[in-house]
């Protein structure tokens, strides 16, 4: 093995006469951190930090957040349960049990529609392969909470009616 | 204290009262306000630390306690503290570990008795009252060894003995620091030390001369790691030592040591005030109609410059701060006192 061209030892860089008094370093450090301090107290809303309940970052209208299922004009889903979304969901997490539709114009309808939310990985494939707009990621909510795991297993009718507070 | 009787005198329950009587009565309100001040600079100084830490890094600290920039978070963490489980390990020595922070909590009450708020306003007008704040912050160094020792815990008996070595080293120079000023002023009356200042903050003894003014700087340096704050914490190196000497304590004891950390941090703070920079006397001559206030507020600013420096600067090694004391501060302090002492004699100041 060679160690040609790495670093020899880890000698310390040699300090100039400036940096061996330490206190002109000391000071501009010192500089540093009151200028920093004066500017954070006279320009506290400039701080990266924000007071999170009650002041929200706001996110881009595309922002995918917790699915919506679509609906008909008469209330009934949009989904026709042609499996392409869970076909394309990488993470697997949408589960559709199709039945025939009554009306003979529309072939099926989902009999169950259950969406994992711990197992959904937000990308957005499931609303890309949706052949009529059926489901949606726009609801904007991404502080979803809930006591027990099986709460984040959500069917149709949640989907369904839009909740606007994340807790399930 | 003489202030403090001549008022409970005038008081009409207190009038019959033997001088003994007195002097006690006046002994014991002096201790209670003691004992309040420190519990409130802890509750005050924490909450300051905590918004400094958090302004110099670009956050906010504290904000929910309270309405208003969460100001009642100190008060909250003392309830806390005061709720918890009060735990002494099986493997511990009882008696020491017991005792350990009542030492530590009353070498830092003890120093405060000759601390001087105000004209004639001091709990104990002592001639070696400079002497004698030295002497009783000593207390603190075996309060922690006790603790380390006894908590039977490597990282607590760690912290304990290089707590020990940094304070008994530190010590040294902090007190030869304030050497040149007791030269100047012929006493150690801390009274006298401050009335020694009066007239105007060129008259403050960090500006009489140039070693005075280096002797104030090596006080300040010293005083940090006197108080284990950063960059000096070597005690409680929380990357290293867990927490160092109180790793082992909880609730009420915890609180304790929690409680000398910051009354000690405003007592150097104080020390640094009327020794260097006037005491109770404002900056311009004949503003002096609030001497206490006046003299708080210097010791709160000088609270700040600490935390400031701590939330600045990394912790230095442990060589590097043995170094820096036995090396560095101890000839220059011994300097600052021949330096001073030599311009005391070419200027007259002394026959």
């Amino acid at each position: 093995m060679s160690f040609e061209g790495l670093p020899i030892g880890t000698a310390a860089k040699k300090r100039s006469f400036r940096e061996k008094l330490y206190f002109p370093e000391i000071l501009r450090g010192l500089g540093v951190t009151i200028r920093h301090l004066l500017h954070n107290i006279l320009h506290t809303a400039d701080m990266p930090t924000m007071q999170y309940p009650e002041e929200k970052r706001v996110y881009s209208d595309r922002f995918r957040g917790r699915h919506r299922l679509m609906k008909r004009e008469d209330g009934s889903p949009r989904c026709v349960a042609c499996q392409m979304c869970s076909t394309a969901c990488p993470a697997d997490c949408i589960d559709i049990v199709a039945a025939e539709h009554p009306d003979p114009s529309i072939e099926k309808y989902p009999a169950t529609f259950d969406i994992d939310l711990l197992r959904c990985v937000y990308c957005g494939l499931c609303e890309e392969a949706c052949p009529c707009d059926a489901i949606r990621m726009d609801t904007g909510i991404y502080e979803i909470a809930a006591d027990k795991r099986s709460s984040f297993l959500v069917d149709k009718e949640f989907l369904l009616n839009n909740t606007t507070d994340g807790t399930l | 204290m003489d202030i403090l009787t001549a008022l409970l005198q005038g008081l009409p329950g207190f009038g019959g009262m033997s001088d003994q009587g007195l002097f006690i009565t006046g002994a014991a309100v002096m201790a209670t306000l003691m004992f309040t001040v420190m519990a409130l600079c802890a509750i005050v100084f924490t909450w300051m630390e905590r918004k400094v830490a958090g302004f110099i890094q670009s956050r906010y600290g504290p904000m929910r306690t309270g309405r208003w920039h969460g100001w009642a978070q100190a008060v909250a963490d003392m309830l806390k503290i005061l709720g918890k489980e009060d735990i002494i390990p099986a493997e511990a020595d009882k008696g020491l570990f017991v005792f350990a922070p009542l030492v530590v909590l009353l070498g830092s009450l003890l120093a405060w008795v000759a601390v001087p708020w105000a004209p004639g306003f001091v709990a104990a007008d002592l001639d070696l009252g400079l002497f004698f704040i030295f002497a009783a912050s000593s207390m603190v160094v075996i309060g922690i060894l006790m603790a380390g020792w006894a908590s039977n815990n490597k990282w607590a008996l760690y912290g304990a003995a290089r707590g020990a070595a940094q304070m008994v080293s530190y010590e040294i120079p902090l007190a030869l620091a304030t050497i040149p000023v007791i030269m100047h002023v012929g006493s150690l009356n801390t009274q006298d030390i401050v009335i020694a200042q009066q007239g105007g903050i060129w008259h403050w003894f960090i500006l009489r001369d140039p070693f005075l003014f280096v002797a104030f700087w090596m006080y300040f340096i010293a005083s940090i790691a006197e108080t284990n704050r950063g960059p000096f914490d070597m005690p409680e190196t929380e990357s290293e030592l867990v927490a160092g000497y109180h790793t082992e304590y909880t609730g009420m004891r915890f609180a304790f040591f929690f409680l000398a950390e910051y009354a000690n941090l405003f007592l150097v703070s104080l020390i640094a005030v009327f020794v260097f920079l006037g005491g109770w006397w404002s900056p311009i001559p004949g503003l002096d109609f609030a001497p206490a206030l006046t003299f708080v507020i210097k010791g709160i600013l000088m609270v700040f410059l600490n935390m400031w420096v701590r939330w600045t600067l990394p912790r230095v090694r442990v060589d590097q701060l043995m170094y820096l004391c036995w090396k560095v501060m101890i000839p220059v302090t011994l300097l600052c006192i021949v330096g001073s002492g030599i311009l005391m004699i070419t200027s007259g100041a002394v026959g």
